[in-house]
Parts: structure tokens; C-alpha cells; sequence
């Protein structure tokens, strides 16, 4: 389990997370939404252990502040939203970095394999900076499975992806195919939590969903419960309708003008 | 598809290469720098001064054993250290532009080498003897990273413009301090400084060397172990944190090892420019990014530098002796107009 029990930040003055608690649990997608500036991105920086915060995290029972980087790093990898680099590292050289043992580690060698899993299986030998944002974030999207390669660690407890904002740069079609990664992660055992902006993808891939507003979370549960027509518009401030499906498919959402216009 | 063997194979492999022949051109370096110089001495003279030193004449050995050896030997570690701090400071702040020499680090040093010599005889540390002034300078070098380090970094991201610009600012302030120490300093000092100011390796002497080698030498030996959280740092300190690095640690030990060898270097060579930012990134585009490549092969390559420079400023006005720092600067100026004109090389900037 990754628990928050009431978190606070403040950066400088203001204070971005108002007592926020949850929890996520493992074998399940678990998508953070809400508004800008409504703290996901903040709450994902304090679950990671990034940002100082009032309050108590555990992962798998571990308190995040007290436990070494390398122990935390075997249990679970974090995606940022995009990552920059200065010098012309390759590909697989980047990738590797999710290795323990760095660029040159040794052993049996998942590179080529993380790169398959995100579509970019004849990249390994181009340079980083030279691809473009949506290429990159995939990058980095394997190297941070080839961090937490199995779902679930030797001694059974489970592994997490930490993702934020993992389609935001992408086309639609490798959209999917990252959502359905992180779902096969879940499948497996693994724990994932996600920001997402996207409330469809989110509907599509994922269990349980945290709302966000101002700081604090408006609503949480499963997607059912949080995907309804006046939590999200309050939390967004505008007029949204969930489409009403059979409950072997996922929910859809509309913006209300656009219901309006037919 | 590619295999992983073969997929990582060529930059890994060129790297080797590259390391073979700098160990070549290290030992032919080694070799001109024993035996060029206004006293003809052969390269066997050399090795006979070395093994049985008592069948030569004395003349000869003192030539070779209390000039030029430890000069060569001087000129070996302090390439290495600018060399190998650089590549360090590059990878701290994830900037192809960092160098002691241009963010102020070396002035840094120079102004705690000056207050060494100056006020070294009223401090409590004099007992540190030829030790004090290196110690200073590293000091000073320790001072401005911290500084650097504190007003560019937000929240692991380093402003190169904030960086550049606060080098400079610190640059001009240590300039300063220097100034009002030299002023104030009596005749003895003046000249001290004066030969310090140089920037030559002229004045290096077996008690310099035992001085100043070992701290330059602790710095690389702390340097080498980064070389995998370096690597990791290029992702950002946040990233490299996630990928399980101890980023404190590895923050401090970075900024002690490249204080502990530029700062020693400043002390005994003065300020020789250009070698920190011109083999790292010349290593870089060879053979690729890979630290824990690149810091073995950029401390061979700045010794060997080093060793060529200090040959150049030897012969090229024999008798006399041109400052090894105009030499640096004359190869590495147009280098680094050159990095800048390719342009996408900095990235962010």
C-alpha cells in the first residue's frame, strides 16, 4: 500500500495541499485528477518523497522520509512529466540509467526489451535530445519499467509505478499503448498512481480516482463513484455530463456545450 | 533489431581506444618533457638518472631529478585535476559551460592562496607550513562552489545565466580581496606573489609537489567514485534521487573532491585556463557522456595536455619561458569560440 496521511505543503506562503489523505493500493490503476493548480502534480511530489511535507507516507509499510533512496528505488520508479538532458546521452544509454549499476551494469540486459515495450525498438543508438517530446517521454517511460521491471518483488510485496502526466506529451495512439502498459503493471500485481488530465483515458484504464480541488481532494473511490456529472463540475468549474454506459464498459465524459450543441 | 552487445559496444569500445592512446601519448609526453630543455639530456640519460642515478654527471642529475621530474610530475597531476573538476563541475551542474576557470572557482582559489601568503605568517595555521598556501586555496575553491551551488540552484535546477553571471560577480569580489591583500602586502610578499601570479609551472620543486600532489590526488581518488551518480545526476537531481542515488552525498563529495583539486591546482600553477572545459568535452564528443569513461580518460588527456603546454612554453621563446597559461589559453580560446559557434551543444542556454 502507498498511504498519505494528512499531508500539508506550503511553498513559500501558500499553502498547496490542505490535509490530504489516501491511500492507493496495489494491483490497481489509481489516477490523480483535478484542475490546474489543484495540487496533483504536488501530492505526486510528496508521495515521491521530492518535496518536504507535513504528515506521514508509507510504501509498503516503509516511512518514504526515512528510507534510503537505493531502498525506495527497488520498490518503486517515478515518471516525471518530461526530463531535459544537457549531454548527448544515447538512447539505450538513457535507459540503462534505470539499471541499477548505471550505463556500463552488467548482467542480463532488459534494454532492448524496455524499448520494445514502448514502441521505440530501433532507437537505442540516437541521441536523446534529438527526438522529439513525445519520443523522449517514452524514453523515459523505459527506463523507468526497466527501474521496477518485475510487478511484484521477490518477497511478494508489490512494485509501483509513479507516474506524472504520462500521455500528456503523446499522440493518441501511443496514448493507449502507455495506459495499457500501466494496466498490465496492475494486472501483474504492481501498483500504479498516475496524474492524468485526460477524465476518458482515465475512466478507460483506471480503478480508483482521486479529485482534487484547491488543495484537497473533493472526492475519491472508484471511477464509478467519482465520475459524476456535479463532482466534476464543481471541481472544474464548468458544465460536464458523464455518458451513461453498461458497467462492462468505461464512462465517457463531455463537456456540457458541446451535449448542448446537438 | 540491434543487439545489446552490439547496440552499446561503439561508444564503450571507442572509449577503450581513446584510453590506449592517451596512455601512448601520456608516456611520449612523459618522455619529450624528461629530455627537452636548454641542457641536452638523452632519453637514455633519463632512464639512467631514474634507475641508478649516482653513474651520472651532476649536472645532468640535477637537471633531471630536481628540476625537470617533478616539474613533469607537476604538470602530470595538475592537467589531470583541472581536467577531471571540470568534467566533475560540468556533471554537478548538469552544464557544459561550468569550469573552474570561468565561474570563478579559480578565483576563488587565488584569493585564498593570496591570503595564505600574505597574512599565512600571522595565522594560526602557519604551522602548516608549505601546506598552507595549497590548503587555503582549496579552501577558497570549497567557498565559491558552495556559494555558486547555493544563489543558481533552485530546487535541483541550475540557472546557467544566474550561474555565469554570480562566477562572474564572485570573480570580480575575489579579484578585490586579492587586491586589498596585495596592497597591503610588504616586499618579500610581493614577490611571492608575483612568482605565483605567473601561472607557470616554473617553480615546481619536490617540496611544492609533496605539498600539493597529495591534496590534488584526493580529489581524484574522490572524484572517480562519482562517476555513476554523475551519470544518474544528468537526469536531474529529483530523477536522480528516484534511480536510488544518495544526491547529498554525492553533491558534497563532488564539491569537496573538485575544491580539494582545483584549489591545490591554483595553488601551485596559478591560473592555466581552458583545460577543464576543452578535454571534457573534446572526450565527449569522441567517445560520449559516459562519466565513469569520460574521468579516467580527462585525467590522462589534461595531464598529457598539461605535460605539451608546459613543453611549448619551454621551447617556444627559449631561453626564456612564456606563462604556461598563455599557452592554454592560445589553444583553448578558438576551442571554445568553436564549441560556441556549433551552438546546439548547450542545450538550455
Amino acid at each position: 500500500m502507498l498511504i498519505a496521511n494528512d499531508i500539508h505543503v506550503r511553498l513559500g506562503h501558500k499553502e498547496i495541499l490542505r490535509g490530504v489523505t489516501t491511500s492507493f493500493a496495489p494491483a490497481q490503476v489509481s489516477v490523480i485528477v483535478g484542475p490546474n493548480g489543484s495540487g496533483k502534480t504536488t501530492l505526486l511530489r510528496a508521495l515521491t518523497a521530492e518535496l518536504p511535507c507535513a504528515g506521514q507516507i508509507t510504501l509498503n509499510g516503509h516511512d518514504i522520509r526515512a528510507t534510503p533512496a537505493w531502498k525506495l528505488a527497488a520498490i518503486r520508479a517515478v515518471l516525471p512529466q518530461s526530463t531535459v538532458l544537457t549531454f548527448p546521452f544515447t538512447v539505450a544509454e538513457v535507459v540503462r540509467l534505470g539499471q541499477m549499476g548505471g550505463i556500463g551494469a552488467g548482467g542480463p540486459d532488459r534494454t532492448v526489451e524496455a524499448l520494445n515495450r514502448v514502441g521505440l525498438q530501433s532507437y537505442g543508438e540516437r541521441f536523446y535530445s534529438d527526438l522529439s517530446g513525445g519520443e523522449q517521454q517514452r524514453v523515459q517511460l523505459a527506463r523507468v519499467l526497466l527501474q521496477v521491471w518485475r510487478p511484484v518483488g521477490p518477497d511478494g510485496s508489490p512494485r509501483w509505478l509513479i507516474l506524472d502526466e504520462p500521455v500528456s506529451s503523446l499522440d493518441i495512439g501511443h496514448q493507449l499503448m502507455v495506459m495499457q502498459i500501466a494496466r498490465d503493471f496492475a494486472d501483474q500485481g504492481g501498483g500504479v498512481v498516475a496524474v492524468m488530465h485526460d477524465l476518458n483515458l482515465s475512466a478507460m484504464f483506471a480503478d480508483h480516482m482521486v479529485l482534487m480541488r484547491n488543495g484537497r481532494i473533493a472526492v475519491q473511490g472508484l471511477v464509478r463513484e467519482v465520475l459524476v456529472d456535479h463532482h466534476l463540475s464543481a471541481a472544474y468549474g464548468c458544465g460536464l455530463r458523464v455518458g451513461v454506459t453498461p458497467p462492462e464498459q468505461p464512462l465517457f465524459v463531455l463537456p456540457q456545450a458541446a451535449l448542448t450543441e446537438d | 533489431m540491434v543487439a545489446y552487445a552490439d547496440s552499446i559496444a561503439p561508444r564503450r569500445a571507442i572509449a577503450l581506444r581513446v584510453r590506449g592512446w592517451l596512455w601512448v601519448a601520456l608516456i611520449a609526453s612523459c618522455i619529450l618533457s624528461l629530455t627537452t630543455g636548454a641542457t641536452g639530456v638523452t632519453l637514455w640519460d633519463a632512464l639512467v638518472a631514474l634507475l641508478t642515478p649516482a653513474e651520472l654527471p651532476l649536472s645532468s642529475k640535477v637537471v633531471l631529478w630536481d628540476i625537470r621530474l617533478p616539474r613533469m610530475l607537476m604538470a602530470m597531476v595538475v592537467g589531470a585535476s583541472l581536467a577531471v573538476s571540470g568534467a566533475v563541475m560540468q556533471g554537478l551542474f548538469r552544464n557544459p559551460l561550468a569550469d573552474p576557470g570561468i565561474v570563478g572557482v579559480s578565483a576563488g582559489a587565488g584569493t585564498g592562496a593570496v591570503v595564505a601568503i600574505v597574512l599565512g605568517g600571522a595565522m594560526p595555521f602557519a604551522a602548516l607550513g608549505p601546506w598552507l598556501v595549497p590548503v587555503a586555496a582549496a579552501a577558497g575553491a570549497w567557498a565559491t562552489i558552495m556559494v555558486l551551488y547555493l544563489i543558481a540552484t533552485r530546487r535541483g535546477v541550475t540557472a546557467i545565466a544566474t550561474l555565469l553571471l554570480a562566477g562572474i560577480a564572485i570573480a570580480a569580489l575575489a579579484g578585490a580581496l586579492s587586491g586589498v591583500l596585495i596592497y597591503a602586502a610588504d616586499d618579500t610578499q610581493l614577490r611571492d606573489l608575483t612568482f605565483w601570479g605567473l601561472g607557470s609551472l616554473a617553480g615546481a620543486t619536490w617540496t611544492k609537489l609533496l605539498a600539493a600532489g597529495p591534496l590534488m590526488l584526493a580529489g581524484l581518488a574522490c572524484a572517480r567514485p562519482l562517476a555513476r551518480g554523475l551519470n544518474g545526476l544528468a537526469l536531474g537531481e529529483a530523477a536522480a534521487h528516484h534511480i536510488g542515488l544518495p544526491v547529498q552525498r554525492l553533491k558534497r563529495l563532488a564539491i569537496l573532491s573538485t575544491a580539494a583539486a582545483t584549489g591545490a591546482a591554483v595553488a601551485v600553477s596559478g591560473g592555466i585556463g581552458f583545460v577543464g572545459i576543452v578535454v571534457p568535452h573534446l572526450l565527449r564528443l569522441i567517445s560520449g557522456p559516459d562519466h565513469e569513461e569520460l574521468l579516467p580518460n580527462a585525467a590522462l588527456m589534461g595531464a598529457s595536455l598539461l605535460l605539451l603546454a608546459d613543453l611549448i612554453s619551454r621551447v617556444i621563446v627559449a631561453p626564456a619561458e612564456l606563462p604556461i597559461g598563455i599557452v592554454t589559453a592560445t589553444l583553448g580560446g578558438p576551442f571554445f569560440l568553436w564549441l560556441l559557434l556549433r551552438g546546439r551543444t548547450f542545450g538550455g542556454l
